[in-house]
């Protein structure tokens, strides 16, 4: 009886004092993400739940919202400012993978063996990320002068003719794009040597005995095991690449004519809010773009399934 | 990795936040009120400003004024979101294409019963600024300042190519032969610079053919009239003749330092740049009235208010100090500065004076020609796509008149959507 009598206080109270610690594992556990939970919540996600109810209303300047249904939805629909900014945001989201490649070659570079001042370079290649939009923007709105501009004055030399690239509607959005490029490799480049520096050696000692050269290697080693970088890269350079706005803001300055052909959905937005006024009509296109942007990554996460390995 | 910039990003915000609360808090210590003025032209008016805040400050030792500046490119953004949120500056400076949004919604505190009650003679202002700031038969702003566009041009160009200073007498045709003359493709010169800006340049000379950029009920565009055209047009046939520089080079380099630099030989400019050009050096350059079109003379005149928030916690101190930006005072100080021509009757002599080597009095010579800049109540809402069409229409290869009546439809789409 008494045995019995034990073990069973014993079964009793053991989930009970497991349920007491678990208590306050959760309470410590939330105490720690309390920050980060708050400041998403107050900073990322109430607004995105305010974004959408705005975008079903009218909301004035300095004026309160009135519910109007989805008539900022028939007009997003219909503005062909909207289909031309859109095609525009395309183009910057699918031209930025291109930084994926030109990313993996400076990690492999920057990976070297016996490279010297390796630290310098890797200083050099990372100072774009870290420097102000602005100071970027500045100086390549130098560099595509079409009078006085580097670039200009290098093409001269091999006997291209220039052009004003900022300015002139048939080059402006490629230019920027080469900027946005520019500035992500640093960044990309990290993630890459990364996961460069993560792939076993013994693979390819393994490849190299099978008699494979340092091309197939590449091709059947390294980038095989780079994928999932190569995943991660590419589903942050296309969200990044559809919110596309400080360089046009920045670069394109008022009386340009390139800009009608330049404009983004977010530089849009912005023109539509807070220069127009028209702040629901902009949340309303601040949904659509939240929707095709979590399509877009939706897709590469189901395509991701046929070429990303996990070793 | 992601984690940690999540949670730097989200604490640099609380910090940001709880600045920013602490800081709106307008009372100051011992009983002391504290206002805040904003203003968007540093270069120019900086100085001018400290110094009416420094004078009123002597009669008004109760109440301090705090300067803010905000560079024009980003000062109605910031202030819009701070008057949506209830914080905007107590005192500010408004121009004519935003007065009738802020008006119109409510952000701005109705002058009249104040000025009638202090009898402020409203009389002393240019009537045609007055009036821009009235609406619905409310007084929201006191003038401050006010502008006209003349025709500038570089003597030493002038003299080189031989052609005789231009005067009161020009006319279109007067810059055409003398466009050509100046232009010198060797030297990287041209004779003008034919930029799309509409102040400066095609409003006015919309104006001078005849045409209009807003019907008088604010209702219609202007943009499909033929003699609206025929001003634009007057712009587009000096860039195919290539006397000017094309609207991409001037978007690359600004048309303000290509005629700075000896680049330009004549460039249309308003009187708020006079100050920059008398000081460059090296620049030889005066100024004369705008040259007559095919229905006479013409030229754009704006000027800037200054007005208080609705919203202000201060409401009897905003208007003290109002008053004193509106007081012959302040617009001695700003008339001496030379920044701007004041709008307080009887100074713009001294503004004249202010820089002796340049003929200054063209632009008060231009007056009774002067025309209001074309406002609306939401001007915002066709003024941008009006600059990217225009900008559009002065490229090469553009069809200046298809894209003008393109953009006046655009522009009644807008305008029937005020209400």
């Amino acid at each position: 009886m008494s045995t019995v009598g034990r073990a069973a206080a014993r079964a009793a109270a053991r989930p009970a004092t497991r349920r007491r610690l678990r208590d306050r594992d959760w309470v410590w556990g939330y105490a720690m993400i309390a920050p980060l939970v708050l400041g998403l919540g107050v900073f990322y996600l109430w607004p995105v739940v305010q974004s959408v109810y705005y975008s079903f209303t009218e909301w004035t300047l300095f004026g309160d919202a009135t519910w109007i249904g989805l008539r900022n939805y028939a007009e997003v629909f219909t503005d062909p400012a909207n289909a031309r900014a859109l095609r525009n945001t395309f183009v910057y989201g699918a031209l930025s993978l291109l930084g994926i490649p030109l990313s993996i070659a400076v990690a492999a570079l920057l990976g070297t063996r016996g490279l010297k001042l390796v630290s310098l370079y890797r200083t050099l290649y990372f100072l774009p990320v870290v420097t102000m939009p602005a100071a970027v923007a500045m100086i390549w709105t130098w560099l595509y002068n079409g009078d006085y501009g580097l670039v200009d004055y290098l093409l001269s030399l091999v006997g291209v003719q220039g052009t004003s690239w900022i300015a002139n509607p048939s080059t402006a959005l490629y230019a920027l794009v080469a900027v946005g490029v520019w500035t992500q490799i640093g960044y990309n480049a990290v993630i890459f040597m990364a996961g460069l520096q993560a792939i076993p050696r013994h693979l390819y000692e393994a490849a190299s005995i099978d008699g494979a050269g340092r091309v197939r290697q590449f091709f059947r080693v390294t980038l095989p095991l780079l994928s999932p970088s190569v995943f991660f890269v590419s589903v942050l350079s296309v969200i990044n690449g559809l919110q596309m706005f400080d360089l046009v803001y920045l670069m394109l300055r008022r009386g340009n004519p390139a800009r009608e052909d330049t404009q983004t959905v977010v530089s849009l937005f912005f023109t539509r809010a807070f220069e127009e006024g028209a702040k629901g009509y902009a949340a309303a296109m601040a949904v659509v773009l939240m929707a095709i942007t979590l399509l877009l990554t939706v897709v590469q996460f189901r395509v991701q399934k046929r070429w990303v390995h996990y070793a | 990795m992601t984690g940690k910039v999540w949670a730097l990003v989200c604490a640099g915000a609380l910090v940001a936040g709880l600045a920013g609360c602490s800081s709106s808090d307008g009372a100051g210590s011992g009983g002391k009120v504290t206002l805040t003025y904003a203003y968007w032209d540093e270069e120019n008016q900086g100085a001018a400003m400290r110094k009416i805040v420094e004078e009123f400050t002597k009669t008004h030792p109760e109440i301090e004024v705090k300067l803010q500046f905000t560079p024009n490119k980003e000062y109605w953004t910031k202030l819009q979101t701070a008057a949506a949120g209830g914080t905007a500056p107590d005192v500010f400076w408004m121009n004519g294409p935003r007065i009738g949004l802020y008006a119109s919604q409510g952000a701005l505190l109705p002058l009249s019963d104040r000025i009638a009650k202090d009898k402020l003679d409203l009389g002393k202002y240019p009537k045609s600024l007055v009036d821009l700031y009235t609406l619905d038969g409310k007084q929201y702003g006191i003038p401050k300042d006010f502008d006209t566009i003349g025709l500038w041009y570089n003597k030493d160009l002038f003299d080189a190519a031989g052609v005789k200073y231009p005067d009161a007498s020009w006319t279109w045709d007067d810059v055409r032969d003398a466009a050509k003359k100046l232009t010198d493709p060797a030297k990287g010169v041209h004779g003008i610079g034919a930029m799309a800006w509409p102040q400066e340049l095609y409003y006015n000379t919309i104006f001078q053919a005849g045409g209009y950029v807003i019907s008088d009920d604010r209702k219609k565009s202007g943009y499909d009239d033929p003699a609206t055209i025929e001003g634009l047009k007057f712009w587009k046939d000096l860039l195919d003749r290539k006397l000017s520089p094309t609207v991409q080079q001037m978007t690359d380099n600004d048309p303000i330092e290509m005629f700075k630099s000896g680049k330009l030989a004549m460039w249309y400019d308003g009187s708020y740049d006079a100050a920059q050009y008398n000081k460059t050096e090296g620049l030889n350059a005066d100024v004369a009235p705008l040259p007559a079109g095919p229905k006479g003379k013409a030229t754009v005149i704006h000027g800037l208010a200054n007005v208080i928030y609705a919203k202000t916690k201060h409401p009897e101190q905003a208007w003290e100090f109002l008053r004193f930006l509106g007081s012959e005072q302040a617009n001695r100080i700003q008339a001496e500065s030379g920044a701007v021509i004041p709008a307080y009757e009887g100074l713009q002599d001294s503004w004249v004076k202010s820089m002796p080597k340049l003929n200054l009095q063209a632009f008060i010579d231009q007056l009774p020609d002067a025309r209001p800049y074309p406002v609306s109540k939401n001007t915002a809402a066709w003024a941008r796509p009006e600059t990217d069409a225009i900008t559009k229409a002065f490229s090469e290869g553009q069809d200046v008149e298809a894209v003008a009546r393109a953009f006046a439809a655009t522009m009644n789409a807008a305008l029937s959507q005020e209400k």
